[in-house]
């Protein structure tokens, strides 16, 4: 059974980003990118599916620009087979990206599909159950568990009021919250691996799909800035002040 | 044309995410139908027909949706939707799973998380964690929306709109509930809470945050929140995980205890009214936005804390 894992390169989580001070959108020049973390746990999942001997193929698709390359030759040398771009520049909407990874599935027939719960950029959440919804498979969103039979999948969710485990026949979507895995760091020799591993570059056209944008952004501004308020000295100081200045008790 | 209000429930009660969510609706300015799709649920529809504003109720009752399961719900959805041009829901996890299953058997890009209505097609969001905000005009023939409940006050009651049974649309089949572990508690829900305490990898153990963090968060009638770090060290469990991935909350109060303050915990309580911080590096991110900074041992302080307020 193979397992598809889509990808993103998004800003490395570490990094704090800044607003186009004319309202344009954020400032990406110079800025470190990384894998989006909830798909560094997606390719951890699926590759230890396939060393429990449950999966026989694990291969990236990321959606992106050229340099995309990069996230995918990450997870390549993390130890996934094989690498698809789907080179695409400009904003690529959870809809559009579906779409693309529909005719993926498609051509690839994967019996598992492990996305991110979300990406840490747009902070959509909605990619996966988009394309569970134009397969018509099941879908286990914020997996923090995922066992895999012969015929079908069961994946604990990580729920408002706690945990949910639902059972999904195969082909089946997943998508990962934190608590599935912690991901390997790539050792040196396999980065060196991953360099030569087959990464095929393809067009959304090749696919058929339009990625023309459906939101429009009219503006993108600072969030409401909240200054440091005052330090207080003691306990006791604390709760006067919550009661008498803050009124909040 | 009118909006469809999804409710969130767990089939006996109807969560304040509901009338948060029909704050949001109400602002885009049609009428708003309200459905209840569960399993044994009239009780639920009757609290959402008292909503003022809501001009209708429909329950859509039947097994296959007793769990909420995104299939069979996006399903009834869709079979709805030819009626509504505008289909609203709490950023819960059952819509948060489920209405964007809808967006795509609809051929429409959801909009997630708004935490401002501009106009009937025009909202705010937040990017990055929450770090930018930006302003968006859906331009699909349908409106599809996820609504961070934290960013709205909940509607008021007085209405008594009628209640109106639909049929579900019946189980697609791939896919089947298997059990839940539902935390149990008498506690106030952290995202309906007034005051959170909310603890971090500072407790250093389970044993040690229910020591230390729970009777200070009794003493105030508290939920009780954390940070990753100490959902994934185990001393919390994950539903009471705050920030960009976990809930997002703004209470009247949040009381941080041994949280450093990364901007991914940032992004889930920076909205709070009043934010205390106990942290005992003074150079802690966390009192950039703290209103109170206590600068100190928690476990020092903390009993003190619940001391001073018994
Ligand atoms: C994709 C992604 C998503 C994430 N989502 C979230 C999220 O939703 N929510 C979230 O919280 N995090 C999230 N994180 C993790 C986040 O980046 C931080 O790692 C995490 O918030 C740190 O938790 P903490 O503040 O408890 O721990 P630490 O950063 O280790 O801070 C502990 C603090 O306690 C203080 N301290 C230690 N001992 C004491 C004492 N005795 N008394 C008082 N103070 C003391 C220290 O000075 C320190 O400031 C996410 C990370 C990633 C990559
Ligand atoms: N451009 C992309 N290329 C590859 N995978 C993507 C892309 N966009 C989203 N995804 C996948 O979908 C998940 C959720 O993204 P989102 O719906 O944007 O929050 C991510 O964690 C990825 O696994």
């Amino acid at each position: 059974m193979k397992i598809l894992v889509p990808v993103k390169r998004v800003v490395d989580y570490n990094v704090k980003i800044r607003v186009k001070a004319d309202g344009t959108g954020v400032d990406l020049a110079n800025v470190k990118m990384s894998m989006n973390p909830f798909d560094e746990i997606a390719v951890e999942e699926a590759l230890r599916l396939k060393e429990a001997g449950k999966a026989t193929e694990v291969v990236v698709v990321s959606i992106g620009p050229a340099q995309a390359q990069e996230t995918i030759r990450t997870a390549l040398a993390m130890g996934a087979d094989r690498g698809i771009l789907v080179q695409v520049d400009g904003i690529v909407e959870p809809l559009a990206v579906a779409k693309i990874l529909k005719a993926v599935a498609a051509e690839e027939a994967p019996g598992l599909v492990i996305l991110g719960k979300q990406a840490i950029d747009d902070d959509c959440n909605q990619t996966g159950q988009m394309l569970a919804a134009l397969t018509g498979w099941g879908q286990g969103t914020f997996a923090s568990k995922v066992e895999l039979d012969g015929e079908a999948v069961n994946v604990t969710r990580e729920v408002d009021g706690g945990l949910q485990t639902v059972r999904l026949t195969l082909p089946a979507i997943v998508t990962t919250d934190l608590r599935l895995n912690e991901p390997r760091y790539a050792s040196l020799p396999n980065i060196m691996k991953a360099k030569k591993k087959p990464l095929e570059t393809k067009s959304a056209a090749d696919y058929g799909v339009d990625t023309a944008p459906r939101l429009k952004v009219v503006k993108t501004a600072e969030p409401k800035g909240r200054v440091a308020g005052v330090r207080v000295a003691s306990a006791t100081d604390l709760v006067m002040k919550l009661k008498t200045e803050a009124g909040v008790l | 044309m009118t909006t469809l209000l999804l409710a969130e429930h767990d089939n006996a009660t109807l969560k304040d995410a509901t009338a948060k969510s029909l704050s949001a609706a109400l602002q885009m300015g049609e009428p708003v139908h309200v459905l209840v799709a569960g399993s044994g649920a009239s009780a639920v529809a009757a609290e959402a027909a008292r909503f003022a504003g809501v001009d209708k109720v429909l329950v859509a009752d039947d097994a296959s949706l007793a769990h909420q399961m995104a299939e069979p719900l996006a399903a009834l959805i869709v079979a709805l939707a030819p009626a509504y041009r505008a289909i609203v829901a709490p950023a819960t996890t059952t819509f948060k799973n489920a209405l964007p299953r809808v967006a795509a058997l609809l051929d429409v890009m959801q909009v997630s998380d708004v935490t401002a209505v501009v106009g009937p097609a025009s909202f705010e969001r937040p990017i990055y964690a929450g770090n930018a905000i930006q302003t968006v005009e859906a331009t699909d023939p349908k409106v599809v929306v996820t609504v961070r409940t934290a960013a709205f006050k909940a509607a008021e009651a007085g209405g008594s709109a009628p209640v109106e049974t639909v049929s579900a649309a019946g189980d697609p089949g791939v896919s089947s509930f298997v059990g839940e572990a539902i935390s149990e508690s008498d506690r106030p829900e952290l995202t309906s809470a007034k005051i959170i305490v909310s603890g971090g990898r500072a407790l250093g153990s389970a044993e040690k945050f229910q020591e230390v963090v729970i009777p200070l968060a009794d003493a105030l009638g508290a939920a009780v929140g954390a940070s990753r770090a100490a959902v994934d060290a185990g001393y919390a469990p994950n539903d009471w995980q705050v920030g960009q991935t976990g809930k997002v909350v703004a209470p009247d109060l949040y009381i941080a205890l041994g949280i450093s303050g990364a901007i991914q915990h940032l992004a889930g309580m920076k909205d709070s009214k009043v934010i205390v911080a106990v942290n005992k590096d003074e150079e802690a991110p966390i009192f950039q936005v703290a209103d109170y900074g206590l600068v100190g041992d928690l476990f020092d302080v903390v009993p003190e804390l619940t001391k001073a307020l018994g």
